[in-house]
């Protein structure tokens, strides 16, 4: 899976929970839990989300490393080559 | 044997003789019980309701009294607290306004005035109603004030049944009853009744039916059974309830049936403004308001004096046709 | 030219009694007006000169038309007013008969729907707007929303309305601020004995089974609430009643704004992953729009929860008729005094407002106690 696709899988997902907002329109480093108004259950589905969709299960401890769309994308990178 | 007991092989029997058997029944059980009121004795009443008792109980039990309804009610009052039972016909209700004072002011209240200490078993009966062209001093329906007042129960029976049974169960009462007959009824023809007493509790579903509630009493029973037929006739099922007693009235009836139905119609004869229509029509407001599907409809004479003429006189009361339509329109178009 | 009656549209003078440049006091008669019912002296109710009269004598003019100008002692004369337009004098129109049954809803207003109706919608989640009336005059009745209830179970309800949204919530906390008389407790709970049990839950589960902090929050109050009936309940005109069941409610805010708080059902009795699912569903539903109005109307109690990126604690405002609203701060790492040490540990700030009218400080700091213990053993919730 590239990079981009895994962007894209990323974005989707975020939009799913957050129609108000469109996730491809922020900053790759913003911290989505501000920018998008995501709280501890938009972070749950978006685990959640990814996780049926990548097979790549992200546990509680990284949740930090997801909180930016750049971050998602390269901790999911990682994650999926290390599969 | 009184002429217009019902002829022999027939288990038919009219209003009018219902009422009579009542009394004599009555007069035959408890010697303290006895009629009086303006022309039932040589007379035979008004109405002929009591043709025949004077030659069957003498001058002691059946009264004839002077035109003074004031007089011959406070009569029956004192003969009421004096251990009587009396039974006081009152010609028409128009008339009993003449003795309104002794009803509302003495009746009504003593047991609460005298702290409980006198009952006042006193019954009184009368006709009410239009119909027989005897214009606006005799015809009117006001039994409505009457069930405005506390320390009174108003009955109002709308079947031989009830005409044959209610009496009894008024004089057991140890307060003062008030029995409208509706002069349209006494002609009515029905199966003979038993002598069992009836219920003065409580309303009666006549007819049953799940699309609308029809409440009514008295005379404006047949009227809407026959309303109801009609509305059968278009696959609409109205429920008729016969109120039976106006005060205190049976709200739990009336509710439950409205809750079930959803629509309600009331068909009362007297004016709308201000009568037992409007109290019912509140009570339901008051009680089952989340219930309902519609604005409840009344149907009510018109609001002038009763007129003579048949046709005017046809015209200023509920019919039929009036309670089809306003139970029609709780249901909108079909 | 006065109203000399309530009929009277229009009136002639007939004849002035002052000229112009006469001093006039408050209550001289100055001109006469002959109407339907006679001839009616005008009194007039300022002081001053008469600088100018309007109209003149023969002339029949409607109410309301200056018949003159005044102008007050010192005062510059004032331009001439322009006469009010013509207006033809026509009789009143004929009043409408009152109507017999109520008339239909003019378009734009709310549907036109009877009581019954009314009731059964917001049980069953209909929206009255959507439908056709099948009662008298196009009226919603209750046998229409049974059929749509019947044929869309699950119908989505569309967007919250945020304007009235935020109607609602202003009027329901006026509301409660008016008439409740609220008191104030609040305690920190240590949380490292919970949040530990929850991490060690949810390590081994994938994150479709994972339970958030305020899932065991809300299951704590639930349960100590059990023995605290006297913040469970609604208060209304005739007192407080005590649900006979816990029905907490959750406070989720809405993007952009707005707040929703509707019920998980019996959640004192549910366990943990059911009341996760039910919270996750609620959230999401509340997001899309999609709850049911007895969601809103269940609760019996309300659990505001800052979450992780509020603050340490909050006061919250009771949702009447409920009679108790607990509020959660964000869990924070903080000093934590233990055996003569200070300690690091996360900690949150759990508060409670009550209807003093219902409840007391004393019975309700007990209830905060046992939501404490409660956190102290997560395995018993």
């Amino acid at each position: 899976m590239t990079e981009n696709e895994i962007r894209n899988v990323v974005i989707d997902e975020m939009r799913n929970l957050t129609p108000e907002i469109d996730p491809a329109e922020i900053s790759g480093d913003a911290d989505i839990r501000e920018a998008l108004d995501f709280d501890s259950m938009d972070i749950l589905n978006l685990v959640t989300a990814l996780h049926k969709r990548l097979g790549v299960d992200i546990p509680e401890a990284d949740y930090p490393k997801i909180t930016t769309v750049d971050g998602a994308v390269a901790y999911l990178r990682e994650r999926s080559r290390a599969a | 044997m009184t002429a217009d007991r019902p002829p022999p092989g027939t288990n038919e029997i009219t209003y009018r003789e219902a009422v009579k058997q009542a009394i004599r029944d009555a007069m035959i059980r408890d010697p303290r019980v006895f009629l009086m009121g303006e022309d039932v004795g040589r007379y035979g009443g008004c109405y002929a309701v009591s043709k025949g008792l004077l030659e069957e109980f003498g001058p002691e039990r059946i009264r004839d009294t002077p035109l003074s309804e004031s007089t011959f009610t406070g009569a029956g009052i004192g003969a009421a607290l004096g251990g009587m039972r009396p039974i006081v016909e009152i010609m028409t209700v128009n008339f009993s306004l003449l003795a309104l004072d002794q009803i509302v002011n003495n009746a009504a209240t003593l047991l609460h005035m005298s702290g409980g200490l006198f009952n006042v078993p006193l019954v009184i009966r009368m006709a009410t109603g239009a119909g027989r062209q005897l214009a606006a001093q005799h015809s009117h329906s006001l039994e409505g004030w009457y069930a405005h007042v506390p320390g009174l129960k108003v009955l109002a029976p709308a079947t031989i049944e009830d005409a044959r049974g209610m009496l009894w169960p008024a004089l057991e009462d140890p307060d003062p009853v008030l029995i409208f007959e509706h002069v349209m009824l006494y002609n009515d023809t029905g199966p003979l009744p038993d002598r069992r007493p009836v219920d003065i509790t409580k309303a009666a579903v006549r007819r049953p039916g799940k699309d609308v509630t029809i409440i009514t009493y008295g005379g404006m029973l047949p009227k809407t059974l026959a309303a109801a037929d009609m509305l059968a006739a278009d696959g609409i099922a109205a429920e008729v309830i016969d109120l039976r007693v106006l005060r205190p009235l049976d709200e739990e009836t009336v509710i439950a049936s409205v809750r079930r139905t959803r629509r309600a119609v009331i068909v009362d004869e007297g004016w709308r403004s201000g009568s037992l229509s409007a109290e019912i029509s509140a009570r339901i407001m008051e009680q089952a308001f989340w219930d309902l599907d519609a604005p409840v409809g009344r149907v009510c004479s018109a609001e002038v004096p009763m007129p003579y003429p048949r046709h005017l006189e046809q015209a200023a009361l509920p019919q039929p046709d009036g309670i089809v339509a306003a139970a029609r329109a709780t249901l909108g178009p079909r | 030219m006065p109203s000399l009656g309530a009929d009277m549209a229009a009136g002639k003078l007939v004849e002035w009694l002052k000229k112009p440049g006469d001093a006039v006091r408050r209550g001289d008669i100055v001109a006469v007006v002959e109407t339907q019912k006679g001839a009616i002296e005008v009194e007039i109710f300022e002081t001053g000169v008469l600088s100018e009269t309007l109209v003149p004598p023969g002339a029949t003019v409607p109410v309301g038309t200056p018949l003159a100008l005044i102008v007050g002692e010192g005062e510059p004369a004032r331009a001439r007013p322009t006469p009010p337009p013509e207006r033809p004098i026509a009789p009143a129109p004929p009043t409408a008969p009152p109507p017999v049954a109520p008339p239909p809803a003019a378009a734009g207003a709310r549907p036109l729907a009877s009581p019954a109706a009314r009731r059964l919608a917001a049980a069953r989640g209909v929206d009255l707007a959507a439908l056709t009336g099948s009662g008298p005059g196009g009226a919603v009745v209750s046998a229409d929303v049974e059929r749509a209830a019947e044929r869309a179970p699950a119908a989505a309800r569309g967007r919250i309305d945020l304007a009235a949204m935020r109607q609602a919530i202003a009027a329901a906390m006026a509301r409660s601020k008016r008439e409740i008389p609220h008191y104030y407790l609040s305690t920190s709970i240590d949380m490292t004995t919970a949040l530990a049990w929850l991490e060690a839950r949810n390590a081994d589960r994938p994150p479709a089974e994972r339970l958030l902090p305020a899932v065991l929050l809300v299951k704590a109050v639930a349960l100590a609430l059990r023995r605290f009936p006297e913040l469970n309940g609604f208060h209304s005109a005739d007192g407080f009643r005590p649900a006979e069941d816990v029905h907490v409610g959750v406070a989720i805010a809405l993007r952009g704004g707005g707040l929703v708080a509707p019920a998980i059902r019996d959640t004192a009795a549910r366990p943990l992953d059911d009341l996760m699912a039910a919270f996750r569903d609620l959230v999401a539903r509340v997001r899309a729009g999609t709850l049911r109005s007895s969601e809103l109307s269940d609760p019996t109690i309300t659990v505001s929860s800052l979450g992780e990126r509020g603050v340490e604690g909050m006061l919250a405002v009771i949702y009447p008729p409920q009679v108790a609203i607990v509020g959660f701060g964000s869990v924070t790492r903080r000093p934590w005094a233990t055996d003569d040490r200070v300690e690091v540990r996360p900690a949150v700030t759990a508060s409670l407002a009550g209807d003093h009218r219902v409840s007391d400080g004393h019975r309700a700091a007990l209830f905060l106690r046992e939501v404490d213990d409660l956190l102290q053993s997560p395995e018993r919730l």
